[in-house]
């Protein structure tokens, strides 16, 4: 007895660790109603940074995308951007030139000097950004998900190219978090009605069909009901969808004496609090994983767009946050 | 003797009260993470037991959490070491005494502060109880002093410097010394919390190039902390397994320097890069010291169960079925030798290729395996002194041997699991292959860990029971306090003076 149970877990773990790739190239379209080219407009002013809470200020207003980039979006840049010669095909994947960071020389630094990079890998598994007949197509039903096998350097030459650029980390977190201490981008609760983050896949694996944890449309969980999944609005106070879960997203910063590149939100494979409003995440510029995206934002220009959001009620918020501390 | 003495006042009841105590903060606490949230157990907890999760204090929580378990598992190891290392009674008592009270004053204030709102109250009180863990400490380590005369060895087979100075003595010195000037790293540091140093959990600072020196303050203390948990309970399996001979001999000089040199190496960490040297170099001794004990407990089980099995010139496979034949005097060296693949092995493969490999990943990938290998070196421990804790009580027969195994095979296989689990991108790069691998790991963790709390919910539950009979095993348990080992000393022999030390019920 003993014997076969030893013999039957044996072979049970062999048998589930086989290298059996699901690619799930065609899933169930989805319309989220969320225009993925929005942006709204957030205010210069101070706001709460990080786990501590401290305040902190930004000094000039942006615009940020409402969305993460996705497949649709950034299919589109790659065409244009090759038809104009801004970056290149090379082989199984899409490099592009970067002018290379500052070095320091400090302890576990590399060095990245200027050069072409990776910018997205195609063909992979996990990628549904496909060349067919030298066009960059998206697998069927994954336009309006966010763009994932996107490296820090593709992220960043897709907002060159329009003229934007990545957000700094603490302007994704003020976007994110508005003016006062949530945890979360719409408050201090979580479920999985909320966003896809780890504790939340089954639900809509089931509905979108895929049976492996994997992205969901940008929007999506916007208080729309799908089927019989009721989604709650996950908007942060400024408008934007998706700033917690679904894909981490690069943020700009090259921060002295080190390399790397950090992401914020956290995604659908992980536990809430990587999902937390200062969660942070790192890797290499030339990383790149099913799990990870972006999104732009830009200097405000005097024909910005309109703003979504009241921030009225919000800027009184920290007034009177700011006046707690002092206090305290 | 009634039954508050027996739990409250005997070594053997003591422990039995901590392991309890530990096994409820467990099981509760454990319901507030990981997959338990995804089932809703968590919402049931929280509802039920009226706490207060605020997210922004997750990591304060956290780091309580920790240390409210630690000081019961520091406490367990004082109360094995006060026994089964001679001294004189009333210190032995004053030392359990203020234990006892120090790290149950820690754990109900420390989670009442952390889990129920924040009545600062509560948080002097948990400073209160840890202090007098420390003070306990204080008390050991002049208990333990190894140049009084009394407890020189009295048999030449343990090691001994020339004089006679018993140098197991010195390693269990050296230990309780290193960790009371470590704890003062943790404690300096948290002097300054809210006042230039803000909460932080270790594993979120990993990439940051630079760390304050309060901050290395903090890496350094829960590192060594847990290394010198450890360093005790293999002093303390050594006694319990009859240590002694040539590999004794051995071993100990290499554990006292390389606990010296590893715990100067870790407190270096906060002036020096060249801190990870000195603990390698440390490590290498600690390490070597266990390694003599595995080599010396594995030759005398093969020896003792040969004969107890008839065989009189065994073959390999008799060796082999002699060193298994009783899994609890077997599994905590087992464990030791299982802890180099899970632990030592990992540490040190992170270290050979964190450049190529692990700094390559994104953070939260290197976080897993971080906190994975001192998550698994923290329960291996906790399966040795639940082993040590079951032979104490006698268990025997086939039940013994179940347990034994279950313990044994279930932790391995939920360690081993959560390592490959923690490195998933070293055996499947591509993300997107790796769903089977996690949900089989995980599975595989699940069972495991299942299987052991339910085998040691079972055996608690037995000594529950236990304790509601009149004439229970709780009573002989009482009527014998102390751990039945051979000591490395003899001062009744030494200065012949009876009915003063703690050595009535071990071997002479």
């Amino acid at each position: 007895m003993r014997k076969l149970i030893f013999l039957f877990i044996v072979a049970f773990a062999f048998a589930s660790c086989s290298e059996e790739v699901i690619v799930n190239p065609e899933i169930k379209e989805v319309d989220t109603g969320v225009n993925p080219d929005e942006w709204v407009k957030v205010p210069a002013g101070e706001f709460f940074y990080n786990m501590h809470a401290h305040v902190d200020t930004i000094a000039n207003d942006y615009e940020i995308m409402i969305t993460d980039v996705t497949n649709k979006q950034y299919a589109k840049f790659m065409n244009e951007a090759v038809a104009k010669g801004v970056i290149k095909i090379d082989g199984d994947s899409i490099k592009g030139h970067h002018d290379g960071d500052k070095f320091d020389g400090y302890l576990h630094e590399w060095e990245i000097p200027a050069g072409e990079y990776l910018l997205m890998p195609f063909g992979e598994p996990g990628s549904h950004i496909k060349l067919v007949d030298g066009k960059f197509v998206v697998d069927k039903g994954f336009d309006n998900h966010p763009v994932v096998m996107v490296t820090w350097f593709g992220a960043k030459a897709y907002a060159d190219f329009y003229g934007y650029r990545l957000p700094f980390e603490k302007e994704w977190a003020k976007a994110a978090r508005g003016t006062d201490k949530r945890a979360y981008p719409w408050g201090d609760e979580i479920d999985g009605s909320y966003t896809n983050y780890g504790s939340s896949r089954n639900a809509i694996q089931k509905l979108l069909g895929g049976n492996i944890a994997r992205t969901t449309p940008v929007g999506y969980f916007n208080g729309n009901k799908y089927e019989d999944f009721q989604t709650k609005d996950n908007r942060s106070p400024y408008g934007l969808y998706d700033m917690a879960g679904n894909v981490w997203q690069w943020v700009g910063d090259d921060y002295p004496d080190v390399h790397y590149r950090y992401m914020r939100g956290g995604s659908f494979t992980n536990y809430e609090y990587n999902l937390f409003v200062w969660a942070r995440n790192s890797a290499g510029p030339d990383f790149y994983s099913i799990n990870i995206g972006f999104r732009c934002a830009r200097d405000v220009k005097e024909e910005a767009a309109p703003v979504v959001n009241d921030t009225t009620a919000v800027s009184d918020t920290i007034v009177i946050e700011i006046e707690e501390k002092i206090n305290e | 003797m009634n039954r508050y003495k027996y739990l409250f006042t005997s070594t053997k009841g003591l422990i039995l009260t901590a392991i309890s105590l530990i096994a409820i903060v467990t099981a509760i606490f454990n319901t507030l993470s990981g997959p338990m949230v995804e089932w809703g157990i968590r919402d049931i907890t929280v509802k039920l037991l009226g706490m207060d999760l605020n997210p922004e204090e997750r990591a304060g929580r956290i780091i309580m959490l920790y240390h409210t378990i630690a000081m019961a598992v520091v406490a367990i190891e004082v109360y094995m070491m006060t026994s089964i290392i001679p001294m004189r009674k009333h210190e032995q008592r004053n030392i359990n005494m203020l234990v006892t009270i120090g790290y149950m004053t820690a754990m109900v204030f420390g989670l009442g502060f952390a889990y129920w709102g924040h009545n600062f109250t509560f948080h002097g009180l948990f400073l209160v109880g840890q202090s007098l863990v420390f003070f306990a400490g204080v008390m050991l380590a002049v208990a333990l002093n190894p140049w009084k005369k009394e407890y020189y060895v009295t048999d030449k087979d343990f090691a001994h410097f020339k004089s006679g100075m018993d140098m197991e003595r010195m390693a269990f010195f050296v230990m309780v010394v290193a960790m009371l000037i470590s704890a003062g790293f943790g404690a300096v540091t948290g002097s300054f919390w809210s006042n230039g140093h803000e909460t932080f959990l270790a594993e979120d600072l990993i990439r940051n190039p630079h760390k304050t020196h309060l901050q290395k303050s903090i890496i350094g203390h829960l590192h060594i902390m847990l290394t010198l948990i450890a360093v005790a309970i293999t002093l303390v399996v050594g006694r319990w397994l009859k240590f002694k001979g040539i590999f004794h001999k051995i071993a100990m000089p290499f554990m006292i320097v390389g606990t010296i040199v590893i715990a100067g190496g870790v407190w270096s960490v906060v002036w020096t890069h060249m801190a990870h040297t000195f603990i390698y170099i440390g490590s290498v001794g600690v390490m070597l010291a266990a390694f003599m004990l595995v080599i010396f407990s594995w030759k005398k089980l093969i020896h003792d169960n040969s004969i107890e099995l008839g065989y009189e010139n065994p073959n390999i496979f008799q060796k082999l079925k002699a060193l298994l034949s009783d899994p609890i005097k077997f599994g905590p060296t087992w464990q030791m030798v299982f802890m180099n693949f899970t632990v030592s092995g990992i540490g040190i493969f992170m270290a050979i290729k964190l450049e190529k490999i692990f700094r390559v990943w994104p953070a939260r990938e290197e976080r897993i395996t971080l906190t994975g290998h001192w998550h698994i070196l923290a329960a291996l421990i906790a399966t040795i002194i639940i082993m040590y804790y079951v032979d104490i009580v006698g268990l025997k027969g086939k039940v013994r041997k179940w347990f034994g195994w279950i313990l044994i095979i279930g932790s391995d296989f939920a360690f081993a699991s959560m390592t490959i689990f923690s490195m998933k991108k070293l055996f499947i790069p591509q993300d997107v292959a790796q769903q089977k691998l996690v949900n089989t790991t995980m599975l595989l963790t699940d069972f495991g860990l299942g299987a052991i709390l339910v085998s040691l919910a079972i055996f608690l539950g037995w000594k529950l029971f236990d304790l509601f009979q009149a004439d229970g095993l709780w009573k002989k348990e009482a009527e014998h306090a102390e751990l039945d080992v051979e000591r490395t000393s003899d001062p009744v022999l030494n200065i012949k003076r009876d009915n003063e030390f703690n050595t009535e019920g071990g071997e002479k």
